[in-house]
């Protein structure tokens, strides 16, 4: 029998960082008191009209733009009828047919590996209020009762909906990953899983092989760190195998991720066949995003992530580092403007990522707490390519600088770290060398290259190390071979 | 022409308790609305263009500015029940 295979879908929730709501004028806004930024359309009192924010369906185009999406021209909003209490109207304000993109996709790699997962829709809603429950443990089952803040009420959320194209948790992992940069990138939001303002929920069933059919999939909440989303899907896929080799039955249901535990946990809510009696919001206009509209953010999107990373490839450093640089805004900036100023990106790329990022984490500061500047990068680079400074002092130099003790220049002389490059001066010390040890030399000539070890250093030590060991190691084996 | 609908199961997707009498009475008058949009259903459309809504209009947008709130003593004053600036609901699983 083929090998089980792992079928996955997510839905990632992403709340737009608009200075106002989706459809009233109260404030997005963090930890504020209960109940505060709440206003008769966003607490459903009867006759509040909502109406959409311009910001938001803006936000919604440029995410939608960016995963590569057909933006309709025409969208219209539904009202996603249930009952529930964090949910003011009982009822959504979210969209069904017609959504603002569909046909999207997301190129991830994975082990090096490209991989492509469809975007199958990206929608827009409204986020619900936030409930606490009151009891013994602050678990919903055994609440006394839940108290409600509607701050959260109706703050523009957009849903973001794979095809089942995964089928690794790893892949899983990945598509998060790239899609929190790329909602970064663009400026739509801070994308905090922590905090909730990037939300995942994992579609997972298994089957035997690419061949068969789907299985009975689970959904899985409460997954706030990519880290939980891939141990999540990892933890579903294992048990829903057991299962299945055991003879038994995959339920259709929603699972809870429990972080702790490291388990998926059935919230045991009887599912209803889902009936949300979708219908046309007939309190709002269609939406029309025309050509200009589509035309005006795609000229005005930023680069993104991938485009980023593959011109720092190009420009000489490797995947690694270039994953690193284009993470980071702040460090990536410092890289971006060092070698505008001329800096090799190649030992940029290193610098940054290895000594600036280790004295940063040593020292807890930002880059922008440091002294460092592009213009530093560039003259430090410069000077080790022009053999004044050696590579491995190069280092000592850049912390020196982050700690504010000067340019590069002015550290490496007040340091005596200059090396001697002048080649008149060293190729003199060469010969000087030579004549004091002609048994050696003689060896040398004869093949044993080991000796260039011994000529190098007695340069070293009649230049007090000062001498450029590269360019004194190519002289003496230059000589050697006459 | 009759059309068939499961009025007890619209009332409790709805959350609407009604009594059998009640059932009978909805039932009747919800079938009369669905006949009347069948019969629409049943005009031919051809090259008619789709309408989603009834006014001309698009894009009645909001720019994205904050208006005033209420106050947290304004929202709640209509509230059934209220503890420490939150809303207060009965439990929301299993029995109240
Ligand atoms: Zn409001």
């Amino acid at each position: 029998m083929p090998e089980w295979e792992a079928v996955i879908g997510i839905e990632t929730h992403v709340e737009l960082q608009t200075n106002s709501k989706m459809f009233c004028g109260c404030a997005v806004a963090f930890g504020e008191a209960p109940n505060t930024n709440t206003c008769p359309v966003c607490l459903a009192l009867p006759g509040a009209i909502p109406v959409p924010n311009e910001e938001a369906i803006e936000g919604i185009v440029k995410i939608g733009t960016a995963l590569d999406s057909t933006i309709n021209k025409d969208s219209l909003f539904y009202r996603k009828n249930y009952f529930y209490p964090d949910l003011p109207k009982n009822y959504q304000i979210s969209q069904y047919t017609f959504p603002v993109c569909e046909f999207g996709k997301l190129e991830i790699v994975v082990d090096g590996e490209p991989f492509v997962v469809g975007i199958t829709r990206v929608h827009m809603e409204e986020d619900t209020g936030k409930s606490r429950h009151v009891g013994e443990d602050g678990r919903i089952h055994d609440a006394s009762h839940s108290l409600l803040d509607f701050n959260r009420s109706g703050v523009p959320l957009v849903e973001i909906v794979t095809e089942p194209d995964i089928r690794t948790a790893e892949q899983a992992r990945a598509y998060g990953a790239e899609l929190q940069r790329i909602v970064r990138t663009l400026g739509v939001s801070d994308a905090r899983l922590e905090e909730g303002s990037m939300r995942f929920d994992a579609n997972v069933s298994v089957r035997r092989g690419p061949d068969a059919e789907f299985g009975t999939r689970t959904e899985t909440k409460n997954v706030n760190s990519l880290r939980s989303l891939q141990r999540a899907i990892t933890f579903e896929i294992d048990r829903q195998t057991r299962v299945l080799e055991e003879g038994g039955e995959i339920i259709q249901e929603t699972r809870h991720w429990n972080e702790d535990k490291g388990v998926t946990i059935s919230m045991r809510i009887k599912e209803e066949s889902e009936d949300y009696r979708y219908f046309q919001e007939p309190d709002m206009l269609p939406l029309e995003i025309d050509e200009a509209w589509q035309q005006r953010v795609k000229a005005e999107q930023p680069e993104l992530p991938a485009q980023k990373r593959a011109r720092y490839v190009g420009l000489g450093t490797d995947a690694h580092t270039a994953e690193l640089l284009a993470d980071d805004p702040a460090l990536g900036g410092l890289f971006d403007q060092a070698v505008q100023a001329g800096a090799n990106a190649k030992q940029a790329g290193i610098w940054i990522t290895q000594e600036v990022v280790a004295y940063l984490r040593r020292e807890e500061k930002s880059l922008v707490e440091t002294a460092l500047s592009a213009a530093h990068v560039a003259e430090l680079s410069e000077m080790v390519s022009a053999g004044d400074l050696s590579s491995t002092a190069s280092k000592d130099v850049l912390n020196a600088v982050l700690a504010g003790d000067g340019t590069p220049r002015e550290i490496a002389e007040a340091k005596d770290l200059i090396q001697i490059s002048d080649s008149g001066f060293l190729e003199a010390e060469v010969d000087a060398v030579i004549a004091d040890n002609t048994d050696a030399f003689e060896k040398l000539a004869g093949g044993d290259m080991k000796m260039i070890g011994f000529f190098v250093g007695q340069v070293m030590k009649r230049t007090g190390g000062k001498a450029d060991p590269r360019l004194v190691s190519e002289m003496v084996r230059n000589k050697a071979q006459g | 022409m009759p059309v068939d609908i499961d009025i007890a199961k619209v009332a409790h997707l709805a959350r609407i308790d009604l009594s059998d009498e009640e059932l009978a009475q909805y039932g009747e008058q919800l079938s009369v609305i669905l006949e009347y949009a069948e019969r629409v259903s049943a005009l031919p459309t051809d090259g008619v263009e789709p309408t989603s809504h009834p006014l001309p209009a698009t894009n009645a947008f909001r720019p994205d500015v904050v208006t005033s709130s209420l106050t947290n003593e304004e929202a709640l004053a209509m509230a059934p029940e209220a503890e420490d600036g939150y809303f207060r609901v009965p439990r929301i699983l299993g029995e109240p």
